[in-house]
């Protein structure tokens, strides 16, 4: 019942999926930072005016997490992901403020089976978030281990 | 003051250790990362990881919140001794962010800042980078993330 629809074999280089659209309300982004990151400019309006991101503002970490909840309804859902070691890069560009529309996409750069975990392939990704303005609010690069639809094709494929 | 007269670069300040309960890491993982090995105990026995583990994302976040934690306790703490404290602001990211190990249900994770490095940003003046080295460490001492982050300080 996983419902798997992309495997290792389906993330060619230059392949983008696209992310969930997702709405930022005002609600969570003050809940997420009431708990994680509590400070002025994520917890009100006014606190978010007065200082440089203009408006009451995500949490650089709840932006991080949207993304990958819009990036698990957008295409992870229904990949073989085993999770990911880590991020290469991710830089905070704009605020994401109340009331945004984020959308975006992954792009495929670099894609390799793994020697060390026969199976499983390593796909490297460019994330963009971008808000509804076509602005680029977040970016970055990082590796998402993925099993193999036909093993003994993957490992032919290359190997680390 | 700057941070950097706070902190002279290289030392290691530990800011709190955070509990991950099976139901924290489920809550979490519902809102943003609802992957098996995230929401499911049973499910998540089939993957790599094992068991249920925390989102990477839950235990960055877990750094934030210990930071500021400590950080609240600073300022007070200056304050308290009429120094004027760090005027921290945004970041503009991170790099180089492993998770190391998985996070596991009942695990407490030791979090800590290192101030490597800091200078002026020629694009805004009276504004200054801070880079840092942020981990956590779990209960048998094994780094469970790293990453390289920044934070903006104002003059």
């Amino acid at each position: 019942m996983n419902g798997w629809v992309y495997y290792f074999e389906d993330f060619v280089e230059g392949r983008a999926f696209p992310l969930a659209e997702r709405q930022v309300l005002a609600e969570e982004i003050v809940e997420f930072a009431s708990e994680f990151d509590p400070q002025s400019m994520h917890l009100s309006e006014e606190g978010g005016k007065a200082s440089i991101l203009g408006g009451l503002s995500a949490s650089g970490w709840h932006t991080a997490s949207l993304f990958m909840r819009m990036m698990y309804d957008g295409w992870l859902s229904r990949s073989a992901s085993e999770g990911s070691p880590g991020i290469e890069f991710m830089e905070w560009k704009k605020p994401v403020l109340a009331g945004d529309t984020l959308s975006g996409r992954s792009t495929v750069i670099e894609a390799r089976a793994l020697r060390s975990r026969p199976g499983i392939g390593l796909v490297k990704f460019l994330h963009e978030v971008e808000n509804q303005n076509g602005e680029i609010v977040m970016r970055g690069e990082n590796p998402i281990m993925i099993r193999v639809r036909n093993p003994a094709e993957g490992a032919a494929k290359g190997t680390v | 003051m700057r941070l950097i007269e706070l902190s002279s670069p290289g030392t290691r300040i530990e800011t709190g250790t955070l509990l991950f309960t099976a139901e924290d890491i489920i809550r979490f993982a519902k809102k943003f990362d609802p992957q098996p090995f995230h929401t499911d105990p049973v499910a998540a026995k089939d993957y790599v990881f094992g068991a249920l583990c925390a989102s990477g994302w839950h235990t960055c976040a877990g750094w934030m919140k210990m930071f500021l934690a400590y950080w609240e306790t600073e300022v007070a703490r200056l304050e308290s001794q009429g120094v004027t404290p760090p005027k921290l602001g945004p970041s503009p990211g991170f790099k180089k962010l492993q998770w190391l190990k998985p996070v596991y249900a009942g695990d407490s994770i030791t979090y800590s800042v290192t101030l490597t490095d800091s200078r002026p940003l020629a694009s805004r003046p009276g504004t200054f980078i801070n880079m840092m080295i942020n981990d956590g460490v779990n209960q048998r001492g094994e780094t469970v993330m790293r990453y390289e982050g920044t934070v903006l300080e104002f003059e």
